[in-house]
């Protein structure tokens, strides 16, 4: 293989791994707030990664183009998801898990 | 190996991880966890549609879908944020 | 842009509907595919800009509006590669704790207050927060944050150091002239 393509597979593997770390937080966290974490931050990693490594993948085209648009609105949008289920969560008044100091 | 075997293999990681969170949209306690779940898995398909699209030789295509895609998911996270948060959608003093 | 380029009422409005037709032409207009060949022809054109004059003048007081931006753009761009760096840090560290057999977490919610007054400045900080290590913006209130933080020692650079939002204040310009009121 080139050694572009072989960069490709590193960074769509990379975003891969993110993604389901990302989803084993989701699963093993404690509480809602706790899985924000997990859900907002490898979502939006694994994303731009992957992403980045079809644009490796491709020959510069109007494709190029496209897939950095999507990263970037990726890269807007995902946090802003995530802070407006927080802040609905929050306002109705949902207490976040604390670990007992003993 | 193949890349496009390679990309096969990572898109199905990412099918497995969005069953796993499907759990989580099933069982979630609050309905906030479910909405965070539903969002997830929203951007994880807008990362997948491009790597079949890869797949099949016509991305110019189904990366259109994709961008669609993750512009519908964020509009929907946020209204339905809205509506959790306030119980309406549209208020004349806001 | 040289000297803090104040962004007027036009130019914002300008600029959203520079954004618009380029999604346009990127979805209908410019897809060089044999199997699915473009509308490359004036009919299409003129209705990406009907329809982005449309929706720019329907939502014209939706996003970014009646506020004057200070933004240094040879500032803003060292900013977003130390943010692209940190969110490489975030994904580990969540990485870490959530394969650790034992979860080291000990999540707690902090409040401060930051002295920025424009929306700009504060949906960037609020953004940065979320994708930086640790800790997720839970409520933005005028001037009032209130962050999650997954440890104690995620909370302590935000409450004491500020390192973030001295480097916003810097980018945005904010308490360097008095004229953003």
């Amino acid at each position: 293989m080139e050694p572009l393509h072989i960069a490709s597979a590193i960074l769509v593997f990379g975003g891969t791994f993110f993604m389901v770390v990302g989803s084993i937080g989701l699963i093993r966290l404690p509480d809602f707030y706790a899985r924000l974490h997990a859900a907002g931050k490898p979502d939006t990693l694994g994303e731009i990664l992957i992403v980045l490594g079809l644009i490796l993948y491709e020959p510069f085209s109007f494709i190029t183009v496209k897939l950095f648009f999507l990263s970037f609105f990726i890269l807007v949008a995902n946090p802003t998801a995530t802070h407006a289920v927080a802040m609905a969560a929050y306002k109705r008044g949902l207490i976040p898990w604390r670990k007992e100091h003993r | 190996m193949d890349i496009l075997g390679l990309f096969m293999i990572a898109g199905i990681f990412v099918a497995v991880s969005i069953v796993l969170d499907l759990y989580r949209a099933f069982s979630g306690p609050t309905v906030f966890d479910r909405v965070m779940a539903i969002s997830v898995i929203g951007t994880k398909t807008a990362v997948i549609i491009p790597l079949i699209g890869f797949l099949f030789e016509r991305p110019g295509l189904f990366i259109d879908i994709s961008l669609s895609y993750a512009l519908l998911n964020f509009v929907g996270t946020l209204v339905v944020a809205k509506y959790l948060e306030r119980g309406e959608l549209w208020s004349p003093y806001t | 842009m040289e000297e803090g380029a104040q962004v007027s009422m036009r130019n914002i409005l300008i600029f959203k509907f520079l954004v618009l037709f380029v999604f346009w032409i990127l979805l209908s207009v410019w897809a060089l595919d044999h199997n699915y060949p473009g509308q490359f022809n004036a009919i299409h054109i003129a209705q990406g800009l009907v329809a982005s004059a449309i929706v720019v003048y329907v939502l014209r007081e939706l996003i970014l509006h009646g506020e004057k931006i200070h933004v240094k753009l040879f500032r803003a761009v060292p900013y977003v590669f130390w943010e692209l760096w940190q969110i490489v840090l975030a994904n580990i560290d969540v990485a870490y704790r959530v394969l650790h057999p034992k979860m080291p977490i000990d999540p707690l919610l902090i409040e401060f207050y930051v002295p920025y007054r424009g929306d700009m400045t504060k949906t960037w900080l609020a953004n940065s927060i979320t994708l930086t290590p640790g800790t997720i913006t839970i409520l933005v209130e005028g001037q009032r944050f209130i962050v999650h933080a997954l440890d104690k020692s995620f909370a302590d650079p935000l409450l004491i150091d500020q390192t973030m939002q001295k480097k916003l204040m810097h980018v945005f310009m904010e308490g360097e002239n008095d004229s953003t009121s």
